[in-house]
């Protein structure tokens, strides 16, 4: 067998101990962001989805304009403020944030498994803990660049469309930090909860139902009448945010026998992305791949 | 040279079932070895243990004296190709890989030198999605020589490739293992491990049926030995036996002598004056040994065996 004489005829030259840079967390940070915009897909979901939302927040404003001129007069004297800040952020921009952001974060996780990619990334990194903390951070890094591009960009659009009618909101108008906080932070805890039911459940399409349902589903089902409902509908951030995308100081629905608060809504809304993260970091390494 | 790969009574149990049962084996540098097995003998789930992804029940692996899960990074000191199709196909080849060097701060232009080294240095930007089994088994090596690392793991590694492919993998293997390295590959075909590895390791339902040389493996098999045709099979018969072989017919005029070398045989007969029609050595006893031996601890058979 000729393989085997070649092989014992050649001495095996010792091989030294390997010596790698010692490692660090911005060699992660680099492949986890290179892993995200190498794909065209990503690319292209974060283009549509900014173009969608700011259309559809552009468009609300547009409307209001159009429509002036059949607005009662009472209501045209009390647009601004409150009319124009809506106008800002839509209930339905909203929710295509969620869906798209929600989605997106799940697949940046999914994605690796369900494709077995997973076993690839993370036999190159055992560390798996450190690696699914530089995911989060650079996912947390772009949603949050996201939400602050397509919040101040709908904003300026729609209050430089309302100013044609002289009812144009600026930046220093009283209590709107709140509301426009919430509105940039919304894509990065729909990424955040996408991210951690894709750790969870590992399998595409239960953890696309899983983020749909949770994200969108559940807070429409829920109303505030019963006090049970109304304790859920509260703790899901879509209803969160809803509360919160107000000017403040808020004031509570005098009708409503159980009504949400925003300070109580702060936490709904940031203990959501946080128990994700935290649940990603802890199951990644407890399962096999 | 020490042991570089070392399992010691290496345990996994998925519920019931028993994938990896108590095995002990050691992979040494210098040579390809072979890991072999039936389809579900537990030769995907071992590999898998020795680079950390699954945890043993029971039992420990450890590569070049340390757990594989306790470096930071990885690629530099295992690298493997378990799988051709995990990867995303939305991504170029030059962006795995690129994804993969960054992460263990391998310099990009090991990139373009390990594409070019599988052959793929043609189609690096080109989306993995349109890749064909062949194409993605290289880039599955790419990957797995991207850190120039010291110990490497192939499952299934001739799958999908064409003869030109397979000629080329066993060259490469041939190449690492010269290289000092450590190389396990692991196959369900005997065929294909026999003109690449050097030595065996075979397992049956996750128990170790062997670990030695790829010579003495196909000695096990009864099938092999020469095979000799003859028209006086009892007299070539004595002959051998006199001088030492065992012989047992083959057919109504063939005799499989084990013990004695074809050119042995040969003299013999004309030492004492016998004719022989045909002298061959036995090319299918790597195979026979290979189904003999695990021909207990196949997890599928076909038919009615069980």
């Amino acid at each position: 067998m000729t393989a085997l004489d070649s092989a014992s005829a050649i001495a095996p030259a010792e091989r030294p101990p390997v010596q790698g840079p010692p490692p660090h967390a911005r060699d992660l940070l680099a492949g986890e962001w290179f892993k995200l915009w190498s794909m065209r897909s990503m690319r292209w979901g974060f283009l549509l989805a900014a173009v969608g939302v700011v259309v559809l927040n552009f468009d609300a404003a547009l409307a209001d304009v159009q429509n002036w001129s059949q607005y009662p007069a009472a209501m045209r004297a009390q647009f601004r403020p409150f009319g124009s800040f809506g106008d800002v952020f839509t209930n339905n921009a909203g929710i295509t944030e969620l869906l798209v952001a929600g989605t997106l974060g799940a697949m940046t996780l999914v994605g690796e498994y369900a494709s077995g990619l997973a076993r690839v990334t993370f036999a190159a990194v055992p560390d798996r803990r450190a690696l699914m903390a530089a995911k989060i951070a650079v996912l947390t890094a772009v949603m949050l660049g996201f939400g602050v591009v397509v919040t101040g960009t709908s904003f300026w659009l729609g209050q430089a469309v309302l100013a044609g009618k002289h009812v144009g909101i600026s930046i220093t108008q009283a209590g709107i930090w709140q509301g426009l906080a919430a509105a940039a932070l919304l894509p990065t805890v729909s990424a955040l909860v996408g991210l951690g039911l894709a750790a969870v459940i590992r399998h595409s399409a239960a953890t696309i139902v899983a983020t749909v349902t949770v994200l969108l589903l559940i807070p429409n089902f829920m109303t505030d009448h019963h006090h049970w409902s109304a304790c859920l509908y509260h703790a899901t951030p879509f209803r969160a945010f809803q509360v919160l995308y107000q000017l403040t100081p808020t004031q509570a629905n005098p009708n409503l026998q159980y009504p949400a608060h925003p300070g109580g809504e702060w936490w709904v809304y940031l203990l959501w992305p946080l128990v994700s993260a935290v649940l990603a970091l802890v199951l990644v390494d407890r399962r096999d791949l | 040279m020490d042991p570089v790969i070392e399992t010691h009574d290496l345990t996994k149990r998925y519920g019931p079932a028993l994938a990896v049962d108590r095995l002990t084996f050691t992979v040494r540098p210098g040579c390809v070895t072979g890991f072999l097995g039936p389809n579900g003998a537990g030769k995907s789930t071992t590999l898998r243990m020795i680079i950390g992804l699954n945890t043993p029940t029971g039992g420990s692996v450890t590569v070049q004296g340390t757990r594989f899960r306790d470096h930071p990074r990885g690629l530099r000191h295992v690298g493997a190709l378990l799988d051709a199709s995990d990867v995303h196909g939305g991504r170029s080849a030059a962006a795995h890989l690129g994804v993969l060097a960054r992460t263990n701060a391998i310099p990009l232009r090991r990139v373009a030198e390990v594409l070019d080294e599988v052959g793929l240095a043609d189609a690096a930007r080109r989306r993995i999605g349109g890749f064909s089994l062949g194409m993605r088994q290289r880039l599955g090596i790419a990957a797995a020589l991207l850190g120039d690392p010291p110990v490497l793991l192939f499952d299934e590694p001739l799958n999908g490739l064409d003869p030109e492919g397979v000629r080329w993998i066993r060259g490469l293997f041939r190449r690492l293992a010269a290289e000092g390295r450590t190389v396990l590959v692991s196959s369900h075909l005997m065929s294909e491990m026999e003109n690449t590895a050097d030595r065996l390791i075979v397992i049956g339902r996750g128990r170790l049926i062997a670990d030695e040389p790829l010579s003495a493996f196909a000695a096990r098999g009864t099938g092999a030995g020469v095979r000799v045709r003859t028209p006086d099979v009892p007299a070539l018969a004595r002959a051998v036996t006199a001088a030492g072989a065992a012989a047992r017919p083959d057919g109504q005029d063939a005799l499989l002598v084990t013990g004695l070398s074809k050119d042995r045989i040969g003299d013999l007969a004309f030492e004492h004056g016998l004719r022989l029609h045909e002298l061959v050595v036995n090319s299918a006893s790597l195979e026979s040994a290979f189904m003999e031996l695990t021909a207990d601890s196949v997890e599928y058979p076909a038919g009615d065996q069980r």
